[in-house]
């Protein structure tokens, strides 16, 4: 019996397939293409409160790793706050933008009560109507803040603000100083196949736009000026680029962590970075530093706390938004991730906690200065001039795929 | 009520089977259930929202990109691999503790292959990072013995290793089981009917011990198939697996749909090692 | 018998398998002693701060609560589905056996990716929130596997005359089950619960699906690795939860099948 049976099964099971695979790939049905905004956002017409009620106490919060921290910030500390207020904090990290928009929904709305999410996740969050309005005059701080940051393109669209903007970064270059002594003054050293194998990028489908970037001043004629914005000629040059970088690439890193491991075990020189990992590096004693080249400038990205539409905790948010804006905190916060504050009175309670900190950091920079960073921004199918031309992120995501493959 | 379940013997088993059926049906299985109907959807690419729209264009593209042909191969590949070193290393080892060592070993040796599995999985992935990477322990010992440094820190190898290293005690366990059930009398028959000792291990014990074998292949195999947690810590650029992109997607993109459709390949693949692995009676040996 | 040079072979062997076992596990133990936070090698020195930190890193304990609270509940609703199920198939001849027997290998046998994506779609199309609820139904799934297999094996491997023998005695159902059943299958159950737990304990994928806010402790040490900031206190508590098992482990073994010490006595 089991000697008939045998092939049988087998038959069955190919016949089977091969009908699967000829309706496959005979069907189909057109995608979507995404990132359409001439409708306003869902939650647009939510007024937001004008005051603030007592605290319900707790409050559910998706962050990046660090933006809550109980362990570096001292005074004011976490646990101040949960005392003063009453609000208990419980709190979710995310690694990329794309997971907090997914943490986001998934959570069915009103799991977490707010995000931080960066600027290439906030128009995503926005056009879903996974968060709402929030009223800025509950935010004292809030007309200290650098002008940039009161009402950026990412988080305030039409004169409603999204968010309350938190803290910014840019990308920086970090290299080790022992093989490159002087400071790289191009990105074009991550592109460079002479550093084959010693180079680390983050895993991140937005690399997609530094690699633009630099292909904005290194190509000029492909007339790049918006690294969001790419029409399919400048994205396929792009993705080119990236797909001859391949090979110079030891590990696309996924984590802080990782990347300071990567570098303090030499199996990789220079690479994309954040302040925060040039800092843990530099506290361990190695030979280290990062600097944002001249020749394209960097991208960075600017945080803001988005309050869920469905929020459970509304007054604990807003609570908790005024906490992480004042002048203490915002210092406190920057040294201890190395990011720059959005309020400019936390200057000088940086230079407090450490001489120096606020140059370096650019924390007094003036407005222009931020004209020279090109933040995050989710990538859509409109361009600025109002075309349909450009290419939205869902097609960034399946190009990153196929580079990093 | 006892009498009734006596005289209807069938019913105290069915009794006793509902309620983890129950469990299995109506959530295992339902969201499975889910799971493959979801990948015939898709999402609005700018709000990733779920669209109920039936299609078959997730399955399309993971047929006609070369990336997923390349990703599949290769994560079906090590699973392989792993399977069979683990299957190679374990074989010796487990012979050892049922045949040749003494009750007192038995233990202690069964309690030595157990006691890794209470080490954190990610701990222990993470120290071999400190032992394959560019100035680990590997790099250090062959250099203080004058030999080239290794470098296989953020490679295939280096994933190749760690996997057969963390699936190693699910090999040696159900082979050491399978090899302690053989009785010696079958082993002194051999002998006695002439056959020498390399031989009756080969002719006598090796089949009988196969279902084992094939039992602790079916954890190597389907741990390897679906893990993405090791290749992002070890691996180095393009080594992304199947469980990578399923996570990034539902992570990451939350692009539901497409992950469910790439979780079939797993799946598929899944129920034709198992379907064999039956019929080699590994599920006798579990 | 084994020649004597074959005996040596497999001895070396074995201790070399067991080396490769352990290396990593002595690394864990030696790092947590590291003076920085970045592993790196040769180790930079020593120190003994990491211990009170973690003694006193309130995450550290919330998630380590976490996670035992989870792995009992888990380890107790696995016991008593996976009993139940194990004595049915054991017992049963019913159209569809092999398809429920196929059925419960299959949260071992498929990738845990599967079942974490495929609990965290179907908890998210019912509009079940995670919590630690969600957690332990994910956790439960592979546990039942893990009982259902060691309880099914043990009785397959005991003898269904004894039972018959007992009810010839006069003893009822509950009897039976008392006496004679349960001593046979206990360390077969003891078994497989300490097996279930210790995967719940360490489970990653599944808890990364299926959880929401709250962190197990594998949940934690990914946290950690990711940041890199705490390191060595992934190392402590691990080391920790190594040595404290240790004793339970070794009870384990020798009740499972180390030493034969589970041999049921049978007449052959």
């Amino acid at each position: 019996m089991r000697s008939t049976e045998g092939p049988a099964v087998w038959v069955r099971l190919g016949t089977l397939a091969a009908a699967a695979l000829i309706a496959i790939t005979g069907c189909g049905s057109n995608a979507t293409t995404g990132g359409s905004t001439a409708a306003p956002p869902p939650t647009y017409n939510i007024k937001p409160p004008t005051t603030i009620g007592p605290g319900e106490g707790a409050l559910s919060l998706i962050d990046w790793p660090g933006y809550v921290d109980r362990t570096n910030w001292q005074t004011p500390s976490v646990a101040s706050f949960e005392q003063q207020t009453g609000c208990k904090i419980s709190v979710k990290d995310a690694q990329t933008s794309d997971e907090m928009v997914s943490l986001m929904k998934g959570g069915g709305g009103g799991q977490y009560d707010m995000v931080s999410a960066s600027g290439d996740a906030d128009l995503r969050l926005i056009y879903g109507g996974d968060v709402k309005p929030m009223n800025t005059d509950l935010i004292p701080d809030y007309k200290y803040f650098q002008t940039y940051f009161k009402a950026p393109g990412y988080n305030t669209i039409s004169g409603i603000h999204y968010g309350i903007s938190l803290q910014w970064g840019p990308n920086t270059l970090l290299y080790n100083t022992n093989k490159f002594p002087t400071a790289p003054t191009s990105w074009s050293v991550i592109y460079d196949p002479a550093n084959t194998g010693l180079v680390t990028v983050p895993d991140n489908a937005i690399q997609i736009a530094d690699a633009a970037l630099y292909l904005s001043k290194s190509k000029p004629s492909l007339g790049i000026t918006d690294p969001y914005e790419l029409t399919q000629k400048q994205f396929d040059a792009t993705v080119a680029l990236l797909h001859q970088q391949r090979p110079l690439i030891k590990k696309y890193w996924a984590s802080e962590g990782e990347e300071i491991t990567l570098f303090q075990n030499k199996d990789v020189f220079v690479g994309a970075a954040w302040p925060y990992q040039t800092i843990q590096l530099k506290l361990a004693g190695g030979p280290f530093a990062d600097t944002i080249p001249a020749a394209e400038g960097a991208t960075g990205w600017g945080d803001t706390w988005m309050l869920a539409t469905n929020a459970k905790h509304p007054n604990c948010a807003y609570l908790w938004t005024a906490w992480v804006s004042t002048p203490q905190v915002q210092a406190e916060q920057a040294l201890s991730f190395g990011e720059t504050p959005v309020n400019t009175k936390a200057c000088a309670e940086m230079e407090k906690l450490s001489a120096g900190s606020c140059a370096q950091y650019h924390a007094d920079a003036p407005g222009s200065y931020f004209d020279t960073i090109k933040f995050w921004k989710t990538p859509i199918a409109t361009c600025a001039d109002g075309s349909q031309n450009c290419i939205p992120y869902a097609k960034w995501l399946d190009a990153w795929t196929t580079i990093t493959a | 009520m006892q009498s009734i379940l006596w005289r209807v013997p069938w019913l105290r088993s069915a009794v006793l089977l509902v309620p983890p059926l129950a469990w299995f049906l109506l959530i295992y299985v339902t969201s499975l259930a889910l799971l493959l109907i979801t990948a015939f959807w898709t999402i609005d690419t700018f709000t990733t929202q779920i669209v109920q729209v039936w299609n078959l264009d997730n399955f399309r593209t993971i047929l006609t990109e070369p990336a997923y042909r390349l990703i599949i191969g290769r994560t079906v590949g090590l699973a392989a691999l792993v399977t069979v070193t683990d299957a190679v290393l374990a074989f010796p080892f487990a012979y050892f503790m049922a045949r040749v060592a003494s009750r007192r070993t038995q233990t202690i040796l069964f309690a030595a292959v157990l006691l890794p599995l209470w080490a954190s999985y990610l701990a222990r992935v993470y120290s071999w990072i400190l032992i394959l990477n560019h100035s680990g322990i590997l790099n250090w010992s062959l250099q203080s013995i004058g030999l080239p440094p290794a470098n296989i820190g953020y490679t295939y190898t280096a994933m190749w290793i760690v996997f057969s290293y963390i699936w190693l005690p699910f090999m040696i366990i159900p082979t050491y089981a399978a090899l302690e059930r053989v009785p010696e009398t079958l082993l002194e028959a051999a002998a006695d009917l002439g056959a020498p000792r390399w031989r009756a291990v080969l002719d006598v014990v090796m089949p009988l011990a196969l279902p084992g074998v094939i039992a602790g292949s079916i954890f190597t195999f389907s741990l390897t198939l679906g893990d993405y947690i090791t290749p992002i810590l070890v691996g180095g650029a393009g080594s992304i697996f199947i469980g990578n992109v399923i996570q990034t997607n539902v992570g990451i993109a939350n692009n539901l749909p497409f992950a469910a459709a790439l979780s079939t390949v797993p799946v598929a693949i899944m129920a034709l090692y198992l379907l064999g692995a039956k019929r080699l009676g590994a599920f006798e040996a579990l | 018998m084994e020649g004597p040079f074959t005996r040596f072979a497999l001895r070396v062997w074995a201790g070399l398998i067991l080396l490769f076992l352990f290396v990593p596990l002595l690394l864990i133990f030696l790092y947590a002693f590291n003076k920085s936070n970045i592993e790196s090698w040769p180790i930079p020195g020593l120190t003994l701060k990491w211990f009170t930190a973690t003694w006193n890193d309130a995450d550290v304990r919330t998630s380590l609560k976490l996670s035992i609270q989870a792995g009992l509940t888990a380890t107790a609703l696995a016991l008593v589905l996976g009993s139940c199920a194990a004595f049915a198939i054991h017992r049963m001849t019913f159209f569809g056996k092999d398809a429920v027997s196929f059925l419960f290998v299959l949260p071992l046998a498929l990738p845990g990716i599967i079942t974490g994506v495929a609990l965290n779609d179907f908890f998210s199309f019912n509009g079940i929130s995670l919590s630690i609820w969600t957690i332990v139904v994910g956790h439960t799934t592979f546990c039942i596997v893990v009982v259902y297999n060691n309880v099914l094996a043990r009785l397959r491997r005991t003898q269904g005359s004894l039972v018959e023998a007992a009810m010839d005695l006069g003893a009822n159902g509950f009897q039976v089950f008392r006496d004679i059943t349960l001593p046979l299958i206990s360390t077969a159950v003891v078994a497989g619960a300490m097996l279930a737990f210790a995967l719940s304990f360490d489970e990653v994928i599944v808890t990364v699906f299926t959880g929401g806010a709250q962190n197990t402790l594998p949940l934690w040490i990914f946290g950690q690795m990711r940041l890199g900031q705490r390191l060595p206190e992934v190392n402590v508590v691990v080391s920790f939860v190594v040595l404290v098992t240790i004793i339970p482990v070794v009870i384990a073994a020798r009740l499972t099948g180390g030493g034969g010490a589970a041999r049921v006595p049978a007449a052959r």
